[in-house]
Protein backbone atom coordinates (compact mmCIF):
# COMPACT_ATOMS: atom_id res chain seq x y z
CA UNK A 1 0.00 0.00 0.00
CA UNK A 2 1.33 3.29 -0.77
CA UNK A 3 0.67 5.83 2.04
CA UNK A 4 2.48 8.92 2.83
CA UNK A 5 3.65 8.84 6.45
CA UNK A 6 1.10 11.52 7.29
CA UNK A 7 -1.56 9.50 6.35
CA UNK A 8 0.52 6.71 8.03
CA UNK A 9 0.19 8.82 11.35
CA UNK A 10 -3.25 9.11 10.75
CA UNK A 11 -3.89 5.38 10.33
CA UNK A 12 -1.69 4.61 13.31
CA UNK A 13 -4.44 6.80 15.38
CA UNK A 14 -7.07 5.45 14.10
CA UNK A 15 -5.86 2.14 15.04
CA UNK A 16 -5.10 3.63 18.29
CA UNK A 17 -8.95 4.92 18.75
CA UNK A 18 -10.01 1.55 17.66
CA UNK A 19 -8.39 -0.04 20.19
CA UNK A 20 -9.70 2.22 23.09
CA UNK A 21 -13.34 1.71 21.76
CA UNK A 22 -13.18 -2.29 21.72
CA UNK A 23 -11.87 -2.03 25.32
CA UNK A 24 -14.44 -0.14 26.74
CA UNK A 25 -16.73 -1.66 25.18
CA UNK A 26 -15.14 -4.88 26.32
CA UNK A 27 -15.30 -3.90 29.50
CA UNK A 28 -11.48 -5.86 29.78
CA UNK A 29 -8.77 -6.27 27.70
CA UNK A 30 -5.33 -5.01 26.74
CA UNK A 31 -4.98 -1.46 26.06
CA UNK A 32 -0.95 -0.41 27.44
CA UNK A 33 0.55 -2.83 25.29
CA UNK A 34 -1.68 -2.55 21.99
CA UNK A 35 -1.39 1.29 22.17
CA UNK A 36 2.47 0.90 22.31
CA UNK A 37 2.69 -1.67 19.05
CA UNK A 38 0.11 0.56 17.29
CA UNK A 39 3.07 2.29 14.95
CA UNK A 40 4.79 -1.32 14.38
CA UNK A 41 1.58 -2.65 13.07
CA UNK A 42 0.72 0.34 11.35
CA UNK A 43 4.01 0.05 9.14
CA UNK A 44 4.03 -3.57 9.03
CA UNK A 45 0.35 -3.67 7.67
CA UNK A 46 0.12 -0.44 5.64
CA UNK A 47 3.76 0.06 4.14
CA UNK A 48 5.53 -3.45 4.75
CA UNK A 49 4.02 -6.58 4.43
CA UNK A 50 2.53 -8.04 0.84
CA UNK A 51 -0.90 -9.07 2.35
CA UNK A 52 -4.69 -9.17 0.53
CA UNK A 53 -7.29 -8.75 2.82
CA UNK A 54 -9.70 -10.30 -0.11
CA UNK A 55 -7.78 -13.54 0.41
CA UNK A 56 -6.19 -13.70 3.48
CA UNK A 57 -4.52 -17.09 2.91
CA UNK A 58 -2.59 -16.08 -0.49
CA UNK A 59 -0.04 -18.38 -1.51
CA UNK A 60 3.32 -16.06 -1.02
CA UNK A 61 2.15 -14.07 1.20
CA UNK A 62 3.85 -12.76 4.20
CA UNK A 63 2.93 -13.40 7.34
CA UNK A 64 2.48 -11.65 11.12
CA UNK A 65 2.17 -13.59 14.39
CA UNK A 66 1.30 -11.41 17.45
CA UNK A 67 3.31 -13.77 19.83
CA UNK A 68 2.22 -10.92 22.68
CA UNK A 69 -1.37 -12.46 22.23
CA UNK A 70 -2.48 -10.12 24.41
CA UNK A 71 -2.01 -6.89 22.69
CA UNK A 72 -5.37 -8.31 20.66
CA UNK A 73 -6.92 -5.36 20.82
CA UNK A 74 -3.96 -3.92 18.75
CA UNK A 75 -4.04 -6.71 15.91
CA UNK A 76 -7.89 -6.57 15.73
CA UNK A 77 -7.94 -3.05 15.49
CA UNK A 78 -5.23 -3.07 12.45
CA UNK A 79 -6.86 -6.15 10.77
CA UNK A 80 -10.11 -3.31 10.68
CA UNK A 81 -8.62 -1.17 9.60
CA UNK A 82 -6.74 -2.90 6.67
CA UNK A 83 -10.14 -4.49 5.66
CA UNK A 84 -10.10 -7.51 6.82
CA UNK A 85 -13.20 -7.32 8.28
CA UNK A 86 -15.66 -4.10 9.49
CA UNK A 87 -14.49 -1.74 12.49
CA UNK A 88 -17.89 -2.42 13.90
CA UNK A 89 -17.15 -6.00 14.82
CA UNK A 90 -14.37 -4.19 17.27
CA UNK A 91 -17.45 -3.70 19.58
CA UNK A 92 -18.08 -7.56 19.78
CA UNK A 93 -14.66 -7.79 21.27
CA UNK A 94 -14.55 -10.56 24.34
CA UNK A 95 -17.98 -11.21 24.07
CA UNK A 96 -19.94 -14.46 23.49
CA UNK A 97 -19.78 -15.44 20.09
CA UNK A 98 -17.66 -12.93 18.86
CA UNK A 99 -14.56 -14.00 16.33
CA UNK A 100 -12.65 -10.96 18.47
CA UNK A 101 -11.74 -13.97 21.39
CA UNK A 102 -9.62 -12.20 24.29
CA UNK A 103 -6.41 -13.65 22.54
CA UNK A 104 -6.04 -14.28 18.97
CA UNK A 105 -7.68 -17.97 17.21
CA UNK A 106 -6.56 -17.87 14.06
CA UNK A 107 -9.89 -20.30 13.42
CA UNK A 108 -11.87 -17.57 13.75
CA UNK A 109 -10.26 -13.95 12.54
CA UNK A 110 -9.48 -13.42 8.73
CA UNK A 111 -5.66 -12.45 8.87
CA UNK A 112 -4.86 -14.15 11.87
CA UNK A 113 -1.87 -16.28 11.09
CA UNK A 114 -1.52 -17.64 14.73
CA UNK A 115 -3.52 -18.49 17.79
CA UNK A 116 -1.85 -16.93 20.22
CA UNK A 117 -1.79 -16.09 23.91
CA UNK A 118 0.46 -18.09 25.53
CA UNK A 119 3.69 -16.49 25.53
CA UNK A 120 6.77 -17.56 23.67
CA UNK A 121 4.56 -19.96 21.73
CA UNK A 122 3.70 -17.56 18.55
CA UNK A 123 7.62 -16.70 18.37
CA UNK A 124 8.39 -20.59 17.95
CA UNK A 125 5.68 -21.44 15.46
CA UNK A 126 6.59 -18.27 12.94
CA UNK A 127 10.10 -20.06 12.99
CA UNK A 128 8.49 -23.21 11.94
CA UNK A 129 6.73 -20.74 9.71
CA UNK A 130 9.95 -19.28 8.00
CA UNK A 131 11.81 -22.91 7.84
CA UNK A 132 9.06 -24.24 6.04
CA UNK A 133 8.89 -21.15 3.42
CA UNK A 134 12.84 -21.75 3.29
CA UNK A 135 12.17 -25.43 2.17
CA UNK A 136 9.52 -24.27 -0.34
CA UNK A 137 11.34 -21.54 -1.35
CA UNK A 138 8.23 -19.48 -0.79
CA UNK A 139 9.24 -15.93 -0.93
CA UNK A 140 6.48 -14.91 1.88
CA UNK A 141 8.51 -13.06 5.03
CA UNK A 142 7.42 -13.99 8.80
CA UNK A 143 7.14 -10.88 11.32
CA UNK A 144 7.06 -11.69 14.83
CA UNK A 145 5.99 -9.39 17.33
CA UNK A 146 6.85 -9.90 21.05
CA UNK A 147 6.78 -8.12 23.81
CA UNK A 148 9.67 -7.09 26.41
CA UNK A 149 7.87 -9.46 29.58
CA UNK A 150 8.08 -12.21 27.14
CA UNK A 151 11.52 -11.99 26.82
CA UNK A 152 11.53 -13.91 30.05
CA UNK A 153 9.76 -17.09 28.72
CA UNK A 154 12.43 -20.01 28.27
CA UNK A 155 10.83 -20.97 24.83
CA UNK A 156 11.90 -18.14 24.22
CA UNK A 157 15.52 -18.57 23.82
CA UNK A 158 15.07 -21.99 22.13
CA UNK A 159 13.34 -20.46 19.89
CA UNK A 160 16.00 -17.74 19.03
CA UNK A 161 18.65 -20.58 19.14
CA UNK A 162 17.33 -22.45 16.35
CA UNK A 163 16.15 -19.55 13.65
CA UNK A 164 19.73 -18.15 14.20
CA UNK A 165 20.77 -21.77 13.75
CA UNK A 166 18.37 -22.33 10.67
CA UNK A 167 19.98 -19.27 9.30
CA UNK A 168 16.09 -17.74 8.78
CA UNK A 169 16.69 -14.49 7.08
CA UNK A 170 13.42 -14.19 5.96
CA UNK A 171 12.26 -14.19 9.70
CA UNK A 172 12.06 -10.59 11.47
CA UNK A 173 11.09 -10.13 15.22
CA UNK A 174 10.49 -7.43 16.67
CA UNK A 175 10.83 -6.03 20.52
CA UNK A 176 8.14 -3.90 21.46
CA UNK A 177 10.27 -2.57 24.69
CA UNK A 178 7.51 -0.63 26.32
CA UNK A 179 9.91 -1.98 29.54
CA UNK A 180 6.94 -2.59 31.55
CA UNK A 181 4.88 -5.81 32.52
CA UNK A 182 2.17 -6.64 34.62
CA UNK A 183 3.83 -6.31 37.58
CA UNK A 184 5.66 -3.68 37.15
CA UNK A 185 9.22 -2.44 35.28
CA UNK A 186 10.75 -5.64 33.61
CA UNK A 187 13.94 -4.26 35.38
CA UNK A 188 12.44 -4.39 38.84
CA UNK A 189 10.55 -7.96 38.15
CA UNK A 190 12.60 -10.15 36.33
CA UNK A 191 16.07 -7.86 33.81
CA UNK A 192 15.73 -8.91 30.41
CA UNK A 193 18.28 -6.48 29.51
CA UNK A 194 21.29 -6.34 27.76
CA UNK A 195 18.76 -7.34 24.46
CA UNK A 196 20.52 -6.16 22.25
CA UNK A 197 23.95 -8.39 23.51
CA UNK A 198 21.79 -11.27 24.20
CA UNK A 199 20.38 -11.85 20.92
CA UNK A 200 23.99 -11.00 19.18
CA UNK A 201 25.20 -13.64 21.30
CA UNK A 202 22.06 -15.73 19.49
CA UNK A 203 23.86 -15.05 16.54
CA UNK A 204 21.26 -12.50 15.66
CA UNK A 205 21.44 -8.85 13.50
CA UNK A 206 19.70 -6.37 16.31
CA UNK A 207 18.76 -2.93 15.52
CA UNK A 208 17.82 -0.60 18.39
CA UNK A 209 14.67 1.69 16.88
CA UNK A 210 12.30 4.13 18.08
CA UNK A 211 9.36 2.26 18.14
CA UNK A 212 7.15 5.83 17.74
CA UNK A 213 8.97 6.79 14.39
CA UNK A 214 7.49 5.38 11.40
CA UNK A 215 10.38 5.78 9.81
CA UNK A 216 12.69 4.50 12.10
CA UNK A 217 10.69 1.63 11.61
CA UNK A 218 10.14 1.33 7.63
CA UNK A 219 14.22 1.72 7.62
CA UNK A 220 14.53 -1.07 9.87
CA UNK A 221 12.21 -3.39 8.40
CA UNK A 222 14.31 -2.61 4.90
CA UNK A 223 17.24 -3.66 6.86
CA UNK A 224 15.69 -6.55 7.73
CA UNK A 225 14.80 -7.35 3.91
CA UNK A 226 18.72 -6.47 3.45
CA UNK A 227 20.23 -8.61 5.59
CA UNK A 228 21.30 -12.18 4.57
CA UNK A 229 21.89 -15.68 6.40
CA UNK A 230 20.68 -14.90 9.38
CA UNK A 231 17.88 -13.66 11.31
CA UNK A 232 17.09 -10.06 12.10
CA UNK A 233 15.83 -8.37 15.51
CA UNK A 234 14.13 -5.00 15.79
CA UNK A 235 14.44 -3.72 19.46
CA UNK A 236 11.91 -1.07 19.07
CA UNK A 237 11.94 1.68 22.36
CA UNK A 238 8.02 2.32 22.77
CA UNK A 239 6.03 4.37 25.36
CA UNK A 240 3.18 1.38 27.06
CA UNK A 241 -0.01 3.14 26.70
CA UNK A 242 1.49 5.78 24.25
CA UNK A 243 -1.38 8.23 22.94
CA UNK A 244 -3.51 8.27 25.68
CA UNK A 245 -2.14 10.58 28.31
CA UNK A 246 -2.86 8.97 31.49
CA UNK A 247 -2.09 5.28 30.58
CA UNK A 248 1.39 6.32 29.30
CA UNK A 249 4.06 4.56 31.12
CA UNK A 250 1.70 3.10 33.42
CA UNK A 251 1.66 -0.42 33.84
CA UNK A 252 -1.71 -0.84 36.03
CA UNK A 253 -2.89 -0.16 32.38
CA UNK A 254 -1.31 -3.68 30.81
CA UNK A 255 -5.12 -5.80 31.55
CA UNK A 256 -7.00 -2.88 31.95
CA UNK A 257 -10.51 -1.35 30.66
CA UNK A 258 -11.07 2.59 31.09
CA UNK A 259 -14.18 3.20 33.06
CA UNK A 260 -16.88 5.61 31.04
CA UNK A 261 -15.24 9.19 31.86
CA UNK A 262 -11.68 7.64 31.37
CA UNK A 263 -12.70 6.61 27.82
CA UNK A 264 -14.22 10.05 26.68
CA UNK A 265 -10.79 11.18 27.68
CA UNK A 266 -8.64 8.92 25.91
CA UNK A 267 -11.10 9.23 22.86
CA UNK A 268 -11.01 12.99 22.65
CA UNK A 269 -7.32 13.00 23.00
CA UNK A 270 -6.82 10.82 19.93
CA UNK A 271 -9.80 12.78 18.43
CA UNK A 272 -7.72 15.79 18.57
CA UNK A 273 -4.73 14.33 17.68
CA UNK A 274 -5.80 12.64 14.69
CA UNK A 275 -7.68 16.29 13.60
CA UNK A 276 -4.10 18.10 14.07
CA UNK A 277 -2.72 15.18 11.85
CA UNK B 1 8.80 -67.68 20.76
CA UNK B 2 6.90 -64.60 18.84
CA UNK B 3 9.08 -62.51 16.35
CA UNK B 4 9.81 -59.55 18.62
CA UNK B 5 10.00 -55.87 17.10
CA UNK B 6 10.37 -52.83 19.14
CA UNK B 7 6.80 -50.16 18.10
CA UNK B 8 9.87 -47.40 17.78
CA UNK B 9 11.31 -49.38 15.01
CA UNK B 10 8.45 -49.74 13.16
CA UNK B 11 8.10 -46.48 13.59
CA UNK B 12 11.27 -45.54 11.66
CA UNK B 13 10.82 -47.90 8.60
CA UNK B 14 7.19 -46.31 8.04
CA UNK B 15 8.21 -43.19 8.33
CA UNK B 16 10.72 -43.77 5.85
CA UNK B 17 8.89 -45.26 3.19
CA UNK B 18 5.97 -42.83 3.70
CA UNK B 19 9.06 -39.67 3.11
CA UNK B 20 9.15 -41.67 -0.11
CA UNK B 21 5.28 -41.62 -1.05
CA UNK B 22 4.47 -38.16 0.17
CA UNK B 23 7.39 -34.97 -0.21
CA UNK B 24 5.01 -32.84 2.17
CA UNK B 25 6.24 -35.10 4.99
CA UNK B 26 8.87 -33.17 7.25
CA UNK B 27 10.50 -34.90 10.56
CA UNK B 28 11.08 -32.78 13.59
CA UNK B 29 13.36 -34.27 16.33
CA UNK B 30 14.97 -33.06 19.41
CA UNK B 31 18.68 -34.32 19.81
CA UNK B 32 16.88 -38.19 20.10
CA UNK B 33 16.88 -39.06 16.53
CA UNK B 34 18.85 -42.43 17.04
CA UNK B 35 16.42 -43.59 19.80
CA UNK B 36 13.06 -42.13 18.68
CA UNK B 37 14.00 -44.03 15.41
CA UNK B 38 13.60 -40.75 13.03
CA UNK B 39 17.22 -41.21 12.22
CA UNK B 40 15.77 -43.77 9.52
CA UNK B 41 14.08 -40.58 7.63
CA UNK B 42 16.68 -38.21 8.34
CA UNK B 43 19.66 -40.40 6.41
CA UNK B 44 16.91 -40.65 3.39
CA UNK B 45 15.55 -37.14 3.59
CA UNK B 46 18.03 -35.00 5.22
CA UNK B 47 16.68 -31.96 3.69
CA UNK B 48 13.33 -32.55 4.91
CA UNK B 49 14.69 -33.38 8.87
CA UNK B 50 15.07 -30.82 11.02
CA UNK B 51 16.81 -31.16 14.43
CA UNK B 52 15.93 -28.51 16.94
CA UNK B 53 18.66 -30.02 19.07
CA UNK B 54 17.08 -30.59 23.42
CA UNK B 55 14.27 -28.01 23.30
CA UNK B 56 10.71 -29.59 23.25
CA UNK B 57 8.88 -26.58 23.56
CA UNK B 58 10.35 -25.56 20.38
CA UNK B 59 9.65 -28.37 18.70
CA UNK B 60 6.32 -28.50 18.96
CA UNK B 61 6.06 -24.86 18.35
CA UNK B 62 8.25 -25.18 15.25
CA UNK B 63 6.13 -28.03 14.41
CA UNK B 64 3.11 -25.88 14.78
CA UNK B 65 4.26 -23.20 12.23
CA UNK B 66 5.44 -25.93 9.66
CA UNK B 67 1.71 -27.46 10.13
CA UNK B 68 0.13 -24.05 9.15
CA UNK B 69 2.27 -23.45 6.48
CA UNK B 70 0.77 -26.56 4.57
CA UNK B 71 3.27 -29.78 6.14
CA UNK B 72 1.88 -33.04 7.17
CA UNK B 73 4.70 -32.86 10.76
CA UNK B 74 5.62 -36.20 12.57
CA UNK B 75 7.37 -34.68 15.84
CA UNK B 76 9.21 -36.68 17.81
CA UNK B 77 11.29 -36.92 21.24
CA UNK B 78 10.55 -39.12 24.35
CA UNK B 79 7.03 -39.59 25.50
CA UNK B 80 8.02 -37.69 28.85
CA UNK B 81 8.95 -34.75 27.42
CA UNK B 82 6.19 -34.65 24.99
CA UNK B 83 3.42 -35.22 26.73
CA UNK B 84 5.07 -33.52 29.97
CA UNK B 85 7.41 -30.63 29.13
CA UNK B 86 5.80 -29.52 26.10
CA UNK B 87 1.90 -30.24 27.01
CA UNK B 88 0.82 -26.96 26.91
CA UNK B 89 2.70 -26.10 24.06
CA UNK B 90 0.65 -29.08 22.34
CA UNK B 91 -2.66 -28.27 24.05
CA UNK B 92 -2.41 -24.35 22.76
CA UNK B 93 -0.37 -24.37 19.31
CA UNK B 94 -1.01 -27.43 18.26
CA UNK B 95 -4.47 -28.97 19.69
CA UNK B 96 -6.08 -24.81 19.70
CA UNK B 97 -5.20 -24.34 16.09
CA UNK B 98 -5.80 -28.39 15.10
CA UNK B 99 -2.67 -28.01 13.23
CA UNK B 100 -1.36 -31.12 11.30
CA UNK B 101 1.21 -32.89 13.49
CA UNK B 102 1.70 -36.18 14.69
CA UNK B 103 3.17 -36.57 17.93
CA UNK B 104 5.07 -39.74 17.82
CA UNK B 105 6.31 -40.07 21.26
CA UNK B 106 8.94 -43.07 21.96
CA UNK B 107 10.31 -44.93 24.99
CA UNK B 108 6.50 -44.52 26.69
CA UNK B 109 6.11 -46.64 30.22
CA UNK B 110 7.80 -48.61 32.30
CA UNK B 111 9.27 -50.76 29.92
CA UNK B 112 12.10 -47.91 28.91
CA UNK B 113 14.24 -49.63 31.80
CA UNK B 114 17.04 -49.06 33.02
CA UNK B 115 16.39 -44.96 32.66
CA UNK B 116 14.14 -45.55 35.60
CA UNK B 117 11.06 -43.70 36.83
CA UNK B 118 12.37 -40.02 35.86
CA UNK B 119 12.21 -41.13 31.70
CA UNK B 120 8.80 -43.74 31.82
CA UNK B 121 6.24 -41.65 31.07
CA UNK B 122 3.25 -43.79 32.75
CA UNK B 123 0.51 -40.51 32.41
CA UNK B 124 0.82 -39.29 28.66
CA UNK B 125 -2.52 -40.79 27.31
CA UNK B 126 -4.29 -39.52 29.86
CA UNK B 127 -2.84 -36.00 29.39
CA UNK B 128 -2.79 -36.01 25.91
CA UNK B 129 -6.60 -37.28 25.68
CA UNK B 130 -8.01 -34.23 27.45
CA UNK B 131 -6.80 -31.84 24.60
CA UNK B 132 -9.87 -31.31 22.52
CA UNK B 133 -9.82 -32.39 18.92
CA UNK B 134 -6.61 -34.79 19.78
CA UNK B 135 -6.91 -38.15 18.23
CA UNK B 136 -4.34 -40.63 20.88
CA UNK B 137 -3.01 -44.09 19.58
CA UNK B 138 -1.64 -46.71 21.60
CA UNK B 139 0.07 -49.40 18.92
CA UNK B 140 0.03 -53.37 20.26
CA UNK B 141 3.19 -54.35 18.02
CA UNK B 142 5.42 -53.46 15.18
CA UNK B 143 2.82 -54.30 12.74
CA UNK B 144 0.21 -52.41 14.48
CA UNK B 145 2.44 -49.66 14.80
CA UNK B 146 3.24 -49.05 10.98
CA UNK B 147 -0.33 -49.16 9.80
CA UNK B 148 -1.46 -47.23 12.48
CA UNK B 149 1.10 -44.20 11.80
CA UNK B 150 0.33 -44.55 8.04
CA UNK B 151 -3.40 -44.02 9.02
CA UNK B 152 -2.40 -40.97 10.96
CA UNK B 153 -0.35 -39.56 8.47
CA UNK B 154 -3.47 -39.63 6.03
CA UNK B 155 -5.65 -37.96 8.15
CA UNK B 156 -5.82 -34.03 8.76
CA UNK B 157 -5.02 -32.82 12.39
CA UNK B 158 -3.52 -33.45 15.66
CA UNK B 159 -2.56 -36.97 16.62
CA UNK B 160 -0.33 -38.62 19.36
CA UNK B 161 0.81 -42.01 18.86
CA UNK B 162 2.53 -43.70 21.98
CA UNK B 163 5.76 -46.36 21.11
CA UNK B 164 7.77 -47.98 23.17
CA UNK B 165 11.45 -48.67 23.34
CA UNK B 166 11.55 -52.31 24.21
CA UNK B 167 11.15 -54.68 21.64
CA UNK B 168 7.51 -56.75 21.71
CA UNK B 169 6.28 -59.83 20.72
CA UNK B 170 4.24 -59.95 16.71
CA UNK B 171 0.73 -60.16 17.55
CA UNK B 172 -1.23 -59.56 13.94
CA UNK B 173 -0.06 -60.92 10.66
CA UNK B 174 0.46 -58.10 7.92
CA UNK B 175 -2.79 -59.09 6.26
CA UNK B 176 -4.86 -57.06 9.06
CA UNK B 177 -6.58 -54.23 8.66
CA UNK B 178 -6.81 -51.44 11.28
CA UNK B 179 -8.84 -47.91 11.65
CA UNK B 180 -8.34 -45.45 14.03
CA UNK B 181 -11.04 -45.09 16.53
CA UNK B 182 -11.95 -49.02 15.49
CA UNK B 183 -10.73 -52.03 17.94
CA UNK B 184 -9.95 -54.64 17.09
CA UNK B 185 -11.52 -57.70 18.51
CA UNK B 186 -8.77 -60.50 18.91
CA UNK B 187 -10.49 -63.37 20.40
CA UNK B 188 -14.30 -64.01 20.87
CA UNK B 189 -15.65 -64.78 23.87
CA UNK B 190 -18.24 -65.03 26.09
CA UNK B 191 -17.34 -65.16 29.98
CA UNK B 192 -15.10 -62.31 30.15
CA UNK B 193 -13.56 -59.85 28.36
CA UNK B 194 -9.86 -58.82 28.48
CA UNK B 195 -9.40 -54.86 27.12
CA UNK B 196 -5.92 -54.00 26.36
CA UNK B 197 -3.94 -51.61 24.62
CA UNK B 198 -0.32 -51.26 23.82
CA UNK B 199 2.12 -54.01 24.78
CA UNK B 200 -0.73 -55.25 27.16
CA UNK B 201 -2.66 -56.73 24.31
CA UNK B 202 0.38 -59.37 23.84
CA UNK B 203 -0.12 -59.99 27.62
CA UNK B 204 -3.86 -60.00 27.50
CA UNK B 205 -3.66 -62.92 24.52
CA UNK B 206 -1.24 -65.35 27.35
CA UNK B 207 -3.39 -64.51 29.89
CA UNK B 208 -6.49 -65.80 27.83
CA UNK B 209 -5.05 -68.83 27.01
CA UNK B 210 -4.49 -70.24 30.78
CA UNK B 211 -7.97 -68.69 31.28
CA UNK B 212 -9.12 -70.50 28.37
CA UNK B 213 -7.48 -73.98 30.14
CA UNK B 214 -9.64 -73.26 32.75
CA UNK B 215 -12.57 -73.11 31.25
CA UNK B 216 -13.47 -69.97 30.53
CA UNK B 217 -13.82 -68.31 27.59
CA UNK B 218 -12.67 -64.90 26.95
CA UNK B 219 -13.04 -62.30 24.23
CA UNK B 220 -9.75 -59.92 23.75
CA UNK B 221 -9.87 -56.73 22.49
CA UNK B 222 -6.84 -54.59 21.30
CA UNK B 223 -8.40 -50.74 22.00
CA UNK B 224 -5.25 -49.14 19.78
CA UNK B 225 -7.41 -45.55 19.93
CA UNK B 226 -7.58 -44.22 22.99
CA UNK B 227 -8.95 -41.43 21.52
CA UNK B 228 -11.66 -41.43 20.37
CA UNK B 229 -12.43 -44.77 22.00
CA UNK B 230 -14.36 -47.16 20.25
CA UNK B 231 -17.56 -47.04 22.34
CA UNK B 232 -19.79 -49.42 20.90
CA UNK B 233 -17.14 -52.35 20.93
CA UNK B 234 -16.76 -51.54 24.72
CA UNK B 235 -20.61 -51.52 25.36
CA UNK B 236 -21.13 -54.36 23.47
CA UNK B 237 -18.49 -56.49 25.35
CA UNK B 238 -20.05 -55.62 28.48
CA UNK B 239 -23.55 -56.75 27.67
CA UNK B 240 -22.36 -60.18 26.17
CA UNK B 241 -19.81 -61.01 29.31
CA UNK B 242 -19.88 -60.71 33.02
CA UNK B 243 -16.99 -57.86 33.23
CA UNK B 244 -14.11 -56.50 32.15
CA UNK B 245 -9.91 -56.72 32.57
CA UNK B 246 -8.52 -53.56 30.82
CA UNK B 247 -4.91 -53.64 30.99
CA UNK B 248 -2.01 -50.35 30.31
CA UNK B 249 1.52 -49.87 30.75
CA UNK B 250 0.10 -46.62 32.13
CA UNK B 251 -1.14 -45.31 35.08
CA UNK B 252 -4.89 -45.92 36.09
CA UNK B 253 -5.75 -42.62 36.70
CA UNK B 254 -7.12 -41.44 33.15
CA UNK B 255 -6.36 -43.89 30.90
CA UNK B 256 -7.62 -46.62 29.06
CA UNK B 257 -9.22 -48.15 31.97
CA UNK B 258 -10.81 -44.42 32.85
CA UNK B 259 -11.80 -44.51 29.32
CA UNK B 260 -13.96 -47.50 29.98
CA UNK B 261 -15.30 -46.93 32.64
CA UNK B 262 -16.58 -43.57 31.82
CA UNK B 263 -18.16 -45.54 28.70
CA UNK B 264 -19.77 -47.80 30.82
CA UNK B 265 -20.83 -45.55 33.24
CA UNK B 266 -22.76 -44.34 30.27
CA UNK B 267 -23.87 -47.37 28.24
CA UNK B 268 -23.62 -50.30 30.11
CA UNK B 269 -22.24 -50.81 33.86
CA UNK B 270 -20.36 -53.28 34.30
CA UNK B 271 -17.15 -54.46 36.75
CA UNK B 272 -14.45 -53.96 36.26
CA UNK B 273 -10.60 -54.58 36.98
CA UNK B 274 -7.83 -52.17 36.39
CA UNK B 275 -4.56 -53.63 35.36
CA UNK B 276 -1.84 -50.30 34.91
CA UNK B 277 0.26 -48.48 37.27
CA UNK B 278 -1.34 -48.01 40.57
CA UNK B 279 -0.27 -44.12 41.28
CA UNK B 280 3.62 -44.80 41.51
CA UNK B 281 6.31 -43.61 39.77
CA UNK B 282 8.50 -46.06 38.40
CA UNK B 283 11.97 -47.47 38.39
CA UNK B 284 15.12 -48.79 37.28
CA UNK B 285 15.41 -52.11 35.97
CA UNK B 286 14.86 -54.84 32.95
CA UNK B 287 11.95 -53.94 31.12
CA UNK B 288 10.44 -57.59 31.95
CA UNK B 289 11.38 -57.25 36.07
CA UNK B 290 9.53 -53.73 35.47
CA UNK B 291 6.07 -55.36 34.12
CA UNK B 292 6.27 -57.66 36.95
CA UNK B 293 7.55 -55.25 39.78
CA UNK B 294 4.23 -53.54 38.83
CA UNK B 295 2.25 -56.14 38.03
CA UNK B 296 1.55 -56.13 34.68
CA UNK B 297 2.06 -59.35 33.48
CA UNK B 298 -0.50 -61.78 31.99
CA UNK B 299 -0.17 -63.65 35.32
CA UNK B 300 -1.96 -60.35 37.09
CA UNK B 301 -4.33 -60.23 34.27
CA UNK B 302 -5.06 -63.55 35.25
CA UNK B 303 -5.25 -62.25 38.71
CA UNK B 304 -7.70 -60.30 38.05
CA UNK B 305 -10.29 -61.92 36.36
CA UNK B 306 -10.36 -64.38 39.32
CA UNK B 307 -11.30 -61.28 41.04
CA UNK B 308 -13.91 -60.55 38.50
CA UNK B 309 -15.60 -64.17 39.31
CA UNK B 310 -15.54 -63.13 43.31
CA UNK B 311 -17.31 -60.19 42.63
Amino acid sequence: MAMDYQALRKKANDIRIGIIKSVYSAGSGHPGGSLSAADILTVLYFKEMNIDPENPRMPGRDKFVLSKGHASPGIYSTLAERGFFPKEELLTFRKMGSKLQGHPDMKKVPGIEMSTGSLGQGFSAAVGMALANKLDKDPGRVYVLMGDGELQEGMVWEAFMSAAHFKLDNLTVIIDWNGLQIDGKNDDVMSVTPIDEKLKGFRWEVMTIDGHDLEEINYAFEKARECKGKPFAIIAKTVKGKGVSFMENESGWHGKAPNKEQFEQALAELEKLGGEL
Amino acid sequence: MAEKMATRQAYGSTLAALGAKDENIVVLDADLSGSTMTKVFAKEFPERFFNVGIAEQNLYGIATGMALSGKTVFASTFAIFAAGRAFEIIRNSIGYTRANVKICATHAGVTVGEDGGSHQAIEDMALMRTIPGMTVINPSDGVSAGKLIEKAAAMHGPVYVRLGRAAVPIVYDEETKFEIGKAVTLREGSDYTIIATGIMVNEALNAADVLEKQGLSIRVIDMHTIKPVDEETIAKAAKETKGIVTAEEHTVIGGLGSCVAEVLAKKHPAPVEFIGIQDVFGQSGKPDELMKAYNLTADDIVLAVERLKNR
